[in-house]
């Protein structure tokens, strides 16, 4: 592994970017989160998420398979925490519904998916954009080409350890946290509506 | 069909079974060693092959599928078909253990990076003889050059001690989320599995915590759960650029997989390498039994007076560049003892460490033969002679 400092940032980096893990960033332990590359508590991460989306001109939301289908309660719940947080934003939202790749052409007004999420992105001119509920593996494999191809800013939010090739990523992430987060948008939100 | 036992065993966590319960030495072969790490490993499934000298290991998991410890166990058709049964059993969400060797990984080798590309957290043992014509059935680990690049983890077991504790760890390495990858254990093959020695394992009454194929980071085939009704579908259906990016970023991430596994690594096997005499100027690296034969050459050059270092590598892929790096950094030189002809682990350590030619590919004996120490005690006296002749020039 070449251990180099390596910012994750938003593109378009080149033809084939490289997975942040192979540039020597590391993923986070509990309570940690990842900004650009670097470690940080999850508080920090929070906070620069909702910087992020209260500052972009056109935030997208892509809910993958593991919430937007009712394949337990908890991701009923999740989904609907999800649901509540883009309003809170507001940002859009279009699904990422399964990983099969869409031949011949897909629609990016109406899906995303994880083997050519550039042409949603480019399509919807989406600045800053969120995955959550998305398998790791297609996740990773969606951000990579992202970072590589456009210039959307990425977030990652996590149920399991998080996502290096994301601009911003938190780990553990399950209803409480989302909510969680949803209660740091609106205290940000609210501070910038003060000071204007 | 024979009757379906349950053995009652309880579960415990890793870090129980791994670390702090009380251990019992049992005096016995590699082979019996994976039967016991099995036994505790809480695995559902095995697929059995023959093929000398792993025959015995499989046949022994299935003497423990008799007893019901395995849900169960089958004999394939040939090695690929284990291995594709292999595959089909992890994508259903079980955990599954199989082991080959020498002409029988060669057979199954499509799958290796298969299941990598899969990120099927498949356990296999690995146990190396020669692969060549003529025919030996004897020790030779040129199968690992083979299997570096193909996406799997690559343990290397020195002895049926590390051959047990690493195919236990293994399953929780191999199904950390972040991670899900193949692991193939490797032992060279009867100085392990046919040789009795020491091996100090846990109470057979515990086992491991069951795998959970829903932390997957790729859609279990469940069929009764949407939205999971999906296999790996292939994207290069259509030569355009966006396929092709599509698939090479597919390949990063089972490679980023792979660094992940370091952290884990380091916590469950204790690191990537296990050293003596870091401070000497001559450093052998090994791994496998060429370690336990270097260990010996280091205790000979000790009473000559010559103090050598060692660095047994447990880990071969992800590979230990940083950890070489460091330990290499003053050493005048780096002597690689190997059972096979290319040299891969000599060619692995010139390719990350400066000033490489301070390695020394040698001594390399295979096809079915053995080292003996006095091989490495030369190489240590050539070495030795050659930085006094520096020192005194």
């Amino acid at each position: 592994m070449q251990k180099v400092d390596y910012p994750v940032l938003a593109g378009p980096e080149g033809y084939l970017s490289p997975s942040a893990a192979s540039m020597g960033v590391v993923l986070p332990d509990e309570g940690e989160a990842l900004v650009e590359g670097r470690i940080v508590p999850e508080e920090e991460a929070m906070e620069k998420i909702a910087e992020k989306l209260l500052s972009a001109k056109n935030p997208f939301f892509f809910p993958g398979p593991l919430i937007l289908w009712a394949w337990n309660e908890k991701a009923v719940e999740k989904a609907k925490a999800v649901k509540e947080m883009t309003e809170v934003v507001p940002a859009k939202i279009i699904p990422m519904p399964d990983y099969r790749p869409k031949y011949p052409t897909i629609n990016p007004r109406e899906e995303i998916n994880p083997n050519h999420p550039n042409l949603t992105i480019w399509h919807n001119k989406i600045d800053v954009c969120v995955f959550i509920g998305v398998h790791c593996h297609y996740a990773n494999l969606a951000l990579k080409i992202v970072r590589g191809g456009t210039n959307c800013y990425t977030i990652a939010l996590c149920g399991e350890y998080g996502h290096e090739d994301a601009m911003i990523t938190l780990r553990d992430v399950h209803t409480e946290k989302v909510r969680q987060l949803t209660e740091v948008i609106k205290r940000a939100k609210a501070e910038r509506k003060g000071r204007r | 069909m024979i009757e379906q036992k349950v053995i009652e065993q309880k579960i415990v966590e890793p870090e129980e079974i791994f670390f702090k319960a009380r251990r019992e030495k049992q005096f016995i072969t590699g082979s019996e060693a994976v039967r016991e790490a099995i036994k505790r490993a809480n695995v559902d499934m095995a697929v059995s092959y023959p093929i000398t000298p792993q025959s015995e290991s499989m046949h022994l998991v299935g003497d423990i599928y008799a007893q019901g410890y395995l849900k169960d166990y089958y004999r394939g058709e040939d090695e690929l078909g284990v291995m594709s049964a292999v595959a089909g059993a992890s994508m259903g969400g079980v955990r599954v253990f199989t082991a080959t060797g020498g002409p029988g990984t060669l057979r199954a080798f499509e799958m290796f990076p298969t299941w990598a590309g899969a990120r099927l957290p498949v356990v296999c043992a690995f146990f190396c003889r020669g692969v060549n014509s003529p025919l030996t059935i004897q020790p030779d680990t040129i199968e690992i050059g083979f299997m570096l690049d193909t996406g799997m983890l690559i343990f290397h077991a020195e002895t049926a001690q590390d051959l047990f504790d690493m195919i236990l760890k293994s399953f929780i390495i191999a199904e950390k989320p972040d991670v899900h990858l193949p692991i193939g254990v490797f032992a060279d093959g009867f100085f392990v599995t046919h040789t009795r020695e020491l091996v100090e394992v846990p109470p057979e009454d515990i086992k491991l915590p069951s795998y959970n194929p829903y932390m997957s980071p790729v859609p279990v085939m469940d069929m009764e759960t949407p939205p999971v009704r999906q296999m790996r579908d292939p994207f290069v259906m259509k030569s355009n650029f966006i396929s092709y990016a599509a698939h090479a970023s597919w390949q990063q991430e089972v490679r980023a997989a792979g660094e992940r596994a370091r952290k884990h690594i380091k916590k469950y096997l204790g690191g990537f390498l296990e050293t003596e005499n870091e401070d000497a100027d001559i450093l052998i690296v090994a791994s496998g039994t060429a370690a336990s034969q270097a260990k010996e050459a280091i205790i000979r050059a000790e009473k000559e007076g010559i103090k050598v270092g060692l660095a047994k590598l447990k880990v071969l892929r992800p590979f230990p560049a940083e950890e070489i790096r460091r330990l290499v950094k003053n050493k005048k030189a780096i002597i690689v003892p190997e059972f096979n002809i290319t040299g891969w682990l000599a060619r692995e350590i010139k390719s990350v460490i400066e000033d490489n030619s301070r390695v020394v590919g040698a001594p390399r004996v295979f096809g079915g033969m053995t080292m003996p120490v006095e091989l490495i005690s030369n190489e240590i006296k050539k070495q030795q002679e050659a930085l006094n002749e520096c020192k005194y020039s």
